[in-house]
């Protein structure tokens, strides 16, 4: 399991071509690898400032927030026959546009790619301990989980997937 | 002793990030553990809020009927909002 995947929360950025090339070299024979990448939104609504006055702060359970990534990796290779996955998730202080969370999923075929990825995303939104505040000049607001994100979560539970 | 830890919100409304406490001999479950926790003053009745606080026992997500047996960490948060 453990050579089947890297998972990481850090401040720093991430190179999508240098995660994505390392993932092609920790499969055996793939067929299909998914990237995603997920990007910091503008947050307009608050404040009435301009993007580049906006930051968005993320805080996290250090030793929960990594465990917890880990059981939705290894959910993940239980449910699909994936070759490698890699979790990259930012904290600290972030801008519009920056990036904040990368999946990486390889298999033989793309739809256990594909699925795989969302299921990760799906589930770290609504089970890994991350918070968000957004701060645009002197206002700062935390960021309200979403029902929506919960319904995602929730339809892999249900029959009828992989 | 128990180590408790407040996070986001619930950090930011309790004014405490982290304490640790000799856990009353009463007390048995997380349950307890919040009602105990709620007769400090009003700002602390938020963790008897199930909806708008989770908790984790020794870093798993919890219930309220967790036991409790006095050495553990238990974590109080809001609903998570990465990715």
């Amino acid at each position: 399991m453990q050579q089947h995947t890297r998972i990481s929360v850090q401040t720093d950025d991430f190179d999508l071509a240098a995660e994505y090339d390392n993932a092609r070299q920790q499969s055996v024979n793939p067929g299909a690898i998914v990237c995603f990448s997920g990007l910091v939104r503008d947050i307009a609504h608050i404040g009435g400032q301009t993007p580049e006055q906006q930051t968005l702060t993320l805080e996290h359970y250090p030793g929960m927030t990594e465990q917890a990534l880990l059981r939705i990796a290894e959910q993940a290779l239980e449910r699909w026959p994936l070759q490698f996955i890699r979790v990259i998730h930012r904290v600290g202080s972030l801008a519009p546009a920056d990036q904040i969370v990368l999946v990486i999923t390889s298999s033989a075929h793309r739809s256990a790619a594909f699925e795989a990825a969302e299921f990760i995303m799906d589930y770290l939104k609504t089970s890994a301990p991350f918070w968000k505040k957004q701060i645009a000049g002197s206002h700062s607001e935390w960021v309200a989980s979403r029902e929506s994100d919960y319904r995602a979560a929730e339809r892999w539970t249900k029959s009828g997937h992989a | 002793m128990l180590t408790i830890q407040y996070f986001a919100s619930v950090r930011e409304t309790l004014g405490k990030a982290s304490e640790q406490i000799q856990l009353p001999d009463h007390i048995s479950t997380v349950a307890e553990l919040t009602e105990h926790l709620a007769t400090r003053g009003d700002a602390w009745q938020l963790l008897l809020n199930s909806s708008q606080v989770l908790i984790a026992v020794n870093q798993s997500v919890a219930d309220r009927s967790t036991r409790l047996l006095g050495s553990e960490e238990v974590a109080f948060f809001p609903p998570m909002t990465g990715g």
